[in-house]
């Protein structure tokens, strides 16, 4: 009779529905679920506009004639320049661009056409504010196609020898700013990451939180319950929600995005369960420390902002300081985050993500194991 | 220490941050008794109660509950207590039938949905089945929390302050169910601050900053204290409370509903003291002292620890 049970099946059910009823009821929460992965989906995927048109676009001509006003008329019918004016004045272009009132400037050097004519291959300039580099991509791509077109439409008709072969002229495009373009591939994907991160931590640490503060803890440790069936009970739900929000990002991604979905999604879906546990074992572990609801919301924030730093997604994590990527080597994220980059965009197996997968598990190991040394039993 | 009992604590301690709660307090409570637990706010009622069902970890002392010792043996003893908390401490977002089916499957009751039924109906829940718990009113709160201990069917039951703002009808009800149960075999240990209830008590513990001041039967605790007490009743009784303060043999007035009662240790002397006033305005009658005397006398005595 005095059978001493460390793990009991019904009282781990009973926890898990009551958090399932409790997570219906409670409006806000779940408002938080499905609202942080579409505020974040809108800010970083719609604000970085997939394929932005009429971005302001100034001119530098040092030279004048045919070719030139082609590339230009071409420039004027396709969407994505808004010629807003010209300059001759080197000073005035680098304010244009510093002040961020024009995306691009196009110079053609002095002497361009007859350069051309005699086949000396001569260099335009694109200057690009890469800043936003997202917006400068597609525009640029775009530029390099409809400029040699252009070109080359001049050049049919007695000037033919010149239109075969190599380009008659050169294009280069300068990228200021931000030489090394993060681009919308890399930033959904990862978005998922992220918002695994911040929904999974703060909504556990919330949960277990919320019993404490309500008074809830003190009936609930009067009963039989355990510690583990206690927080697999608070756990399990959480999981699923977390599979929810992948879901939809991924929906979104593909749909709205086009977001190449190159890998398998089963393996994903696989992958993403020690990471979303891993977060889940922040939160409870935060939330043995938090004293009430405010407090666990802080420590998730605590959590969070090096997450979303040192991680890769918000700057290359090559481009950041030995210190800040050991640290960010020690972070979940970071490894979610080419676990996801490599599975969706470069159709990445399960041997190429093992080596990202086990400092995960790790990472899970130590939270869980800190959260249910730290659960405390009693009240003092 | 007696084997038989349900409850037996050996001078039981608990400290906060250098402030003693619990006084090497010891205790004995025998199966099917109601046990209750008096005692001023902050003497320490709550705090021992936890101990009890190990929510909180005694400084010194032992204790056995069921059998069972309290320090290290709590695991057997949650599944075989109810417990109830002074704050309401079931989940206001879950339905009055929920609370219940959620206790039920913790403790693993058998035949649940027709026990929770049952259980509703015997505390009159079932029209308020599909409420939430937090819609409840106070009264109903408590009825709540009562049912969520009855249902697994407890051998032992720590209720503290479980009649705390319910109507008298329902603690009339509350105690007549207190009563089958006992007659059941079942161990009620109740705290309190209401005196019609003390006096429904098998036994008394009388708390008073962590120590206990006096314990046994509501009888054995009024002659322990070997009081006299006279009643006098009439107008202007604050008036007569301030003449006869000073007397001799009189330690104690005390404004009671519509009389004053007027008690000392040495009866004698304060009939002697009190035979002048006899012959003036107000009605004069000896009695047996009051409950609620006894304690004021008892909380005086220990200088308000
Ligand atoms: N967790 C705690 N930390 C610090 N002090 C505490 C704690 N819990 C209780 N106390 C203190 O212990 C003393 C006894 O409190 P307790 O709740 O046991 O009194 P009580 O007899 O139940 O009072 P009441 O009749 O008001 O319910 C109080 O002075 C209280 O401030
Ligand atoms: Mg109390």
């Amino acid at each position: 009779m005095a059978k001493f049970e460390w793990f009991s099946l019904h009282r781990f059910f009973a926890m898990v529905s009551k958090e399932f009823v409790q997570m219906r009821r409670d409006r806000l929460t779940f408002a938080m679920m499905v609202g942080i992965p579409i505020i974040q989906l809108v800010l970083f995927g719609f604000a970085i506009n997939s394929d932005p048109r009429h971005l302001p676009t100034a001119l530098r001509l040092a030279d004048d004639g045919p070719f030139v006003r082609a590339i230009i008329a071409a420039m004027r019918s396709s969407e994505y320049f808004d010629i807003v004016g010209a300059t001759q004045d080197e000073a005035e272009t680098q304010q244009l661009v510093d002040h961020g009132r024009v995306q691009f400037v196009l110079n053609i050097p002095s002497d361009f056409e007859r350069q051309l004519l005699r086949g000396e291959r001569p260099a335009l300039l694109l200057e690009a504010d890469a800043a936003d580099p997202a917006a400068v991509g597609p525009a640029a791509n775009a530029f390099r196609i409809l400029a040699a077109a252009a070109v080359d439409r001049e050049l049919r008709g007695g000037l033919s020898p010149l239109a075969s072969g190599v380009s008659p002229f050169e294009i280069r495009v300068q990228q200021r700013f931000n030489p090394e373009a993060v681009t919308r591939y890399n930033i959904v994907p990862g978005l998922m990451g992220v918002v695994l991160t911040m929904t999974m931590v703060i909504v556990t640490a919330l949960a277990v939180t919320r019993e404490r503060e309500r008074g809830t803890m003190e009936n609930l440790l009067a009963t039989p319950v355990r510690p583990l069936e206690v927080m697999l009970g608070k756990l399990v739900p959480y999981v699923l929600v977390g599979y929810v929000q992948m879901f939809f990002i991924l929906l979104v991604a593909a749909l709205l995005f086009r977001i190449p979905l190159v890998g398998s999604p089963v393996l994903l879906l696989l992958a993403s369960l020690p990471f979303i546990a891993a977060n889940l074992g922040v939160g409870l572990t935060f939330s043995t420390l938090a004293r009430n609801q405010l407090q666990a919301m802080q420590m998730s924030f605590f959590f969070f902002l090096p997450s979303m730093i040192l991680s890769g997604f918000m700057f290359p994590f090559r481009g950041m300081p030995y210190w800040a990527q050991r640290i960010g080597e020690i972070l979940p994220l970071t490894h979610y985050l080419r676990i996801v980059r490599g599975i969706l965009l470069k159709g990445n197996t399960l041997c190429d993500i093992l080596p990202h997968l086990w400092p995960i598990l790790v990472f899970l190991m130590v939270a869980l194991g800190l959260g249910l040394l730290r659960y405390r039993r009693t009240l003092d | 220490m007696n084997a038989s009992a349900v409850i037996s604590v050996d001078r039981l301690t608990k400290a906060f941050v250098g402030k003693v709660v619990v006084n090497a307090l010891s205790l004995e409570v025998q199966p099917g008794e109601i046990f209750g637990f008096l005692g001023p706010n902050g003497s320490g009622k709550t705090t021992f109660i936890r101990m009890l069902c190990g929510l909180l970890r005694p400084d010194s002392g032992s204790g056995r509950c069921l059998g069972f010792d309290i320090s290290s043996e709590s695991a057997q003893i949650r599944p075989r207590i109810g417990y109830m908390a002074q704050r309401f401490s079931l989940y206001e977002d879950l339905s009055v039938r929920e609370n219940l089916q959620f206790m039920g499957r913790l403790y693993g009751v058998a035949d649940r949905q027709n026990r929770v039924a049952a259980t509703l109906n015997r505390l009159r829940l079932t029209p308020y089945a599909e409420q939430l718990a937090g819609t409840l009113s106070g009264g109903w709160k408590q009825r709540l929390a009562l049912a969520c201990c009855l249902l697994h069917e407890p051998r032992l039951l720590l209720l503290d302050e479980p009649t705390a703002g319910v109507d008298p009808q329902a603690r009339l009800e509350f105690w007549a169910d207190l009563y089958d149960l006992s007659t059941q075999g079942v161990t009620t240990l109740v705290s309190t601050h209401y005196m019609d209830e003390a006096e429904r008590c098998h036994r008394l513990a009388y708390l008073s900053a962590g120590y206990l001041l006096a314990s046994g039967t509501a009888a054995e605790m009024v002659q322990s204290t070997g009081l006299s007490s006279w009643a006098a009743s009439g107008s202007d009784l604050s008036q007569l409370a301030a003449e006869l303060h000073t007397l001799p043999g009189v330690e104690q007035v005390v404004p009671l509903g519509s009389t004053l009662h007027v008690s000392g240790r040495d009866g004698q002397l304060l009939a002697q003291s009190l035979s002048p006033f006899r012959n003036g305005p107000h009605h004069w009658e000896e009695h047996s002292p009051t409950l609620e005397e006894v304690f004021i006398f008892l909380m005086r005595q220990s200088g308000g620890r």
